[in-house]
C-alpha cells in the first residue's frame, strides 16, 4: 500500500480511538455541573455522589483523551507534513489557542478533584466547574473550526503558489464552522447524556431499586432528551449547508444522481455496481425539502460533478446510521420522560431498560459514523479546493509498521480503561460508599 | 528585536519549562518504580504522589504548547522535522501514551498496582531519550537526500554517532538530577525525613554525571558542528555563569536550604539552556532551516503573538491558584 492511504488508515484509527475519549470529555463535565449543583442546592447527598463518581471515572477518561489527543496533534505533522506546512500559515491560531483553552481545563480539572473538602463554602468548589465546562467547550470550539477551515478554506489569496492576503480570523470563522461546531457540542452533551444513564439503567435493570440509580437515570435522560433534539434541529442545518458549500458530499450521502426538483429521500440500500440503487426506501420530496424547505427545490447530483471529485460512495451508509440512531435516541427519551411523568408500568419493563442500557453505545456509534460520514465524504481533497490528500501525505516508508505499533497501543489503552473503570466502581458501590460517609458524619457531628 | 526572534524566545520558553516540569515527573516515576525494586516505596510514595496527581495533565500540555506554537510560527519545520522523525516520534508518542494512562490506571484506579508503577517509572526514561533526537536531528548532518527528491533520517550515522548518544546521556541523568532536587525541596516542606534522606542522596549522585556530560558535549560540538561550537564559545561566560550556579546549588543542598538549593538548579538548566539556544542561532535544523527563511506570515505571527498574551493572562493566575493549594501549601503536602 501507499504512503497515502496508510496514512490515512492511521489518521482514521487515532481520531476514532480519540473521538470516544474527547466527546466524553467534552460532555461529562456538563453533567458533573448538574449534578453537583443540584446537589447543593437540595442539600441532596445522592447528588452530590453522582457528581463525585462521574468525576472519578472522567478522570480516567481525560487521561487517555489527553495521550490520543496528543498523538493526533502530532501525528499531523508526521503524517502530513505538507499539509501543516501549508495549513499551519492559515490556522495556526486555532490551533494554538486550543491548547491554552485545554490548558485551562486541565489546571482546574486538577484543582476540583483534589479540593472536595478545602473550602468552608461548598459553593465556592461548585465554581470550579465553570472553567472546566466552558475549557472543554472551547476548546471544541478551535479544533473544529480548525476541521471546517479544511472542508471551506477560506481567509486567504492563493496567487502562484504564494499565499497572501492572510486574514486569521476569516480563516477561522469559515460556512463550515458555526454548524459544525454547534453540531460537535450538542452531539457531545447528548452522548455523554446516555453514556450516564446508561450506567444508570444497567444498573436498574440488573434489579438494584436504589434511590440513586433512579435520580441518576431521570437527570440524564432529560438532559439527554434535550440535546438530542438540539442535535437533530442543529444537524437538519449542517444539511442545508452541505447542499450549498459541498453538493458532492450531501451528494455522495444521498446516492442522489441527477440533478433534479422533487428529489426523494434515500433511506438504507445497496447500491449495484452500476450505480442502481436496490431496496432502498425512498421519500418522496423529502430531500428538496430538507435542503430547500420547499418540495420542488433543486438539489444537485453527482453526475453534475466532475468524477475526480466524487467522494466514496459507502459515506451513504454512515449517513444511514447516524441519522436512523438520531432520530431513535430522542424518540427513545421522549417516551422515557412520558412515561416518567404519567407513570407508565412500560418504562420499568426489562426489554425497555435493556433499550436504555443500549442508549449510550448506540449515541457513540453515531459520533463515529457522523465523523467518518464527514471526513471520508470530503476526499479526494484534504483541503478543499486547495490541496488533495495524496500530496500531502508523509514521503516516508515506515507508516505501515507505525500502524501496526499504534494499533497495539490502542487496543491496550481501551481494554485497560474498560478494566480499571470496572473494576473501580464494583469494588465500590453506591450503597457502600453512601454509608461510609453516614458514618462520617455520624462521627464530626459527636 | 524581530518578531521571528519574539517567536523563537517564546517557543524556547515553553521547551524550558516541559524540560523543568516534565523532568521532575519523568525522575519522580523513575524513582517511585526503582524504590518498589529496593523495597524502599512506603518512603517516597507518599511525597511523590502527594505532588503528581493534581498536576500530571499540565506537564503534558507545556509540550502540545511547545510543538503547536512551533507549526504556528514556524510551519517549514512541520515538513522538516515531520517527515523525519516519523519513527522517533511515534515511538515517544506510545511510551507517553502508556506512561499518562498508566499513571491515571494505577492512581485513580487500581491503586498501589506495581506493574503500573514500573510501567510508569521506565517509560519515563525511555521518553526523554526518544525525545531528544529531535534536538540531535536539528543539530544537522543526521539528514539525507533520498533518489527521489525526498528527506530521510540517516539512522547508521544517528545511532553510530557518540555525540548522539552524549545527549541521550545528558537528557538521562539531568532528568534524575532535577527530579532529584526537587524533590528533595518537596519532601522536606512535607517534613517527611525519610524521603528527604533519600532524595538528598539522589541529589548528590545525579548531580555529577550531569556536568560532566554536559561538558563533554560541548567538547564534541567542535567537531560535530564547528559554527554551533564558535557561538558557544562566544557566549562563555553564560556557561561559566551556569556552572556557579550549580556549584551553588550543592552549597546549599549541603546547608539544607533546599528551596534555594532548587531555584539554583532550575537557574543553572535555564542560563545553559538559554545560551545553548542562542549559540545555534538563526538555524532552526542545521543547515537546511533558519528561523527568518520557515517564519509564518507576518499576520499570523502577530495574531499568534496577541493571543499567546491573552492566553497567559488566564493561564498565569490559574497557574499561581495551583501553586498556591498544592505546591507551597504546608497543610495539603504534610497531610500525607
Amino acid at each position: 500500500m501507499e504512503s497515502v492511504e496508510l496514512s490515512r488508515y492511521l489518521t482514521m484509527l487515532t481520531l476514532s480511538v480519540h473521538v470516544i475519549f474527547a466527546t466524553v470529555g467534552v460532555g461529562v463535565p456538563i453533567l458533573i455541573a448538574i449534578a453537583h449543583w443540584l446537589g447543593l442546592r437540595n442539600n441532596d447527598e445522592h447528588y452530590i455522589l453522582l457528581a463525585k463518581r462521574w468525576a472519578r471515572g472522567y478522570v480516567i477518561s481525560v487521561a487517555v483523551g489527553v495521550v490520543t489527543g496528543t498523538a493526533i496533534a502530532l501525528q499531523l505533522a508526521l503524517l502530513w507534513p505538507r499539509f501543516m506546512e501549508f495549513a499551519g500559515q492559515l490556522v495556526a491560531l486555532p490551533l494554538f489557542m486550543e491548547t491554552f483553552a485545554f490548558f485551562f481545563e486541565a489546571i482546574f480539572l486538577g484543582i476540583y478533584l483534589y479540593t472536595w473538602d478545602r473550602f468552608k463554602n461548598p459553593k465556592h468548589h461548585f465554581y470550579l466547574l465553570i472553567p472546566i465546562v466552558l475549557g472543554s467547550a472551547m476548546s471544541a470550539l478551535f479544533i473544529t473550526s480548525v476541521n471546517a477551515f479544511m472542508n471551506t478554506p477560506q481567509g486567504f489569496t492563493l496567487v502562484d503558489g504564494q499565499l497572501t492576503n492572510i486574514q486569521p480570523l476569516v480563516a477561522m470563522f469559515t460556512p463550515a464552522m458555526p454548524t459544525k461546531v454547534a453540531h460537535v457540542l450538542t452531539s457531545a452533551y447528548m452522548t455523554s447524556a446516555f453514556i450516564l444513564a446508561s450506567i444508570a439503567a444497567f444498573h436498574l435493570w440488573k434489579g438494584n431499586r436504589h434511590e440513586y440509580h433512579r435520580k441518576a437515570l431521570a437527570l440524564t435522560m432529560k438532559v439527554g432528551l434535550i440535546f438530542a433534539i438540539a442535535t437533530a434541529l442543529v444537524g437538519d442545518l449542517s444539511g442545508k449547508f452541505l447542499a450549498e458549500y459541498q453538493p458532492e458530499k450531501l451528494a455522495a450521502a444521498e446516492w442522489h444522481f441527477e440533478t433534479e426538483g422533487e428529489a426523494p429521500l434515500v433511506l438504507y440500500g445497496v447500491l449495484t455496481e452500476t450505480n442502481e440503487v436496490k431496496y432502498a426506501i425512498k421519500i418522496p420530496y423529502a430531500l428538496s425539502f430538507l435542503v430547500h424547505s420547499n418540495p420542488t427545490g433543486v438539489v444537485t447530483g453527482l453526475n453534475d460533478i466532475p468524477e475526480e471529485y466524487h467522494p466514496p460512495l459507502e459515506i451513504h451508509y454512515f449517513f444511514d446510521i447516524m441519522v436512523t440512531i438520531g432520530v431513535f435516541l430522542p424518540t427513545l427519551a421522549l417516551v422515557y420522560w412520558l412515561g416518567l411523568h404519567r407513570n407508565w408500568a412500560l418504562i420499568k419493563r426489562r426489554f425497555f431498560r435493556l433499550l436504555l442500557v443500549a442508549s449510550g453505545p448506540l449515541a457513540m456509534i453515531a459520533i463515529e459514523a457522523g465523523w467518518w460520514f464527514t471526513e471520508v465524504g470530503r476526499q479526494p481533497w484534504i483541503m478543499r479546493d486547495f490541496m488533495k490528500t495524496a500530496e500531502a501525505a508523509t514521503e516516508s516508508s515506515h507508516v505501515g509498521i507505525m500502524f501496526i505499533a499504534f494499533a497495539v497501543l490502542y487496543l491496550i489503552l481501551m481494554i485497560g480503561t474498560a478494566v480499571v473503570l470496572i473494576r473501580m466502581f464494583k469494588n465500590n458501590p453506591v450503597e457502600k460508599e453512601l454509608e461510609k460517609e453516614a458514618i462520617e458524619q455520624r462521627s464530626e457531628a459527636k | 528585536m524581530t518578531i521571528e526572534i519574539i517567536g523563537i524566545s517564546v517557543l524556547w520558553l515553553f521547551l524550558f519549562g516541559y524540560v523543568i516540569v516534565a523532568s521532575i515527573d519523568f525522575g519522580a516515576g523513575f524513582f517511585n518504580a526503582s524504590t518498589i525494586v529496593t523495597k524502599k516505596n512506603h518512603i517516597v510514595n507518599t511525597v511523590i504522589q502527594r505532588y503528581l496527581s493534581p498536576v500530571w495533565e499540565i506537564t503534558n500540555v507545556f509540550l502540545v504548547f511547545f510543538f503547536v506554537g512551533m507549526i504556528g510560527f514556524f510551519p517549514k519545520t512541520a515538513y522538516y522535522f515531520g517527515t523525519v522523525l516519523l519513527i522517533p516520534i511515534s515511538i515517544s508518542i506510545i511510551l507517553l501514551a502508556l506512561r499518562g494512562s498508566y499513571y491515571a490506571f494505577g492512581t485513580y484506579g487500581t491503586k498501589g498496582h506495581k506493574g503500573y508503577t514500573i510501567m510508569y517509572g521506565v517509560t519515563g526514561v525511555l521518553i526523554p531519550a526518544s525525545l531528544s533526537t529531535a534536538l540531535i536531528v536539528s543539530q544537522g548532518g543526521f539528514i539525507r537526500e533520498t533518489a527521489t527528491g525526498g528527506i530521510e533520517l540517516d539512522y547508521a550515522a544517528l545511532f553510530t554517532s557518540p555525540f548522539a548518544w552524549s545527549i541521550v546521556l545528558l537528557s538521562l541523568v539531568s532528568v534524575l538530577f532535577i527530579s532529584a532536587s526537587f524533590l528533595a525541596y518537596y519532601s522536606s516542606v512535607a517534613k517527611d525525613q525519610g524521603a528527604l534522606t533519600l532524595f538528598r542522596r539522589y541529589t548528590w549522585i545525579w548531580s555529577f554525571p550531569t556536568i560532566i556530560t554536559a561538558l563533554g558535549i560541548m567538547i564534541e560540538l567542535r567537531w560535530h558542528n564547528p559554527d554551533h561550537y564558535q557561538g558557544m564559545l562566544s557566549l562563555w561566560w553564560l556557561f561559566v555563569l551556569s556552572f556557579v550556579c550549580f556549584v551553588w546549588s550543592l552549597w546549599l543542598l549541603k546547608k539544607r536550604s533546599y528551596g534555594w538549593s532548587f531555584i539554583f538548579v532550575v537557574l543553572q538548566f535555564a542560563l545553559a539552556f538559554y545560551a545553548y539556544g542562542v549559540s545555534r542561532y538563526p538555524y532552526l535544523l542545521y543547515p537546511n532551516l533558519t528561523i527568518y527563511d520557515s517564519f509564518t506570515n507576518e499576520t499570523m505571527a502577530y495574531a499568534l503573538i496577541t493571543a499567546f498574551i491573552f492566553g497567559f493572562m488566564l493561564l498565569i493566575p490559574s497557574l499561581y491558584l495551583v501553586f498556591k493549594l498544592f505546591i507551597m501549601n504546608k497543610p495539603y503536602i504534610q497531610k500525607g
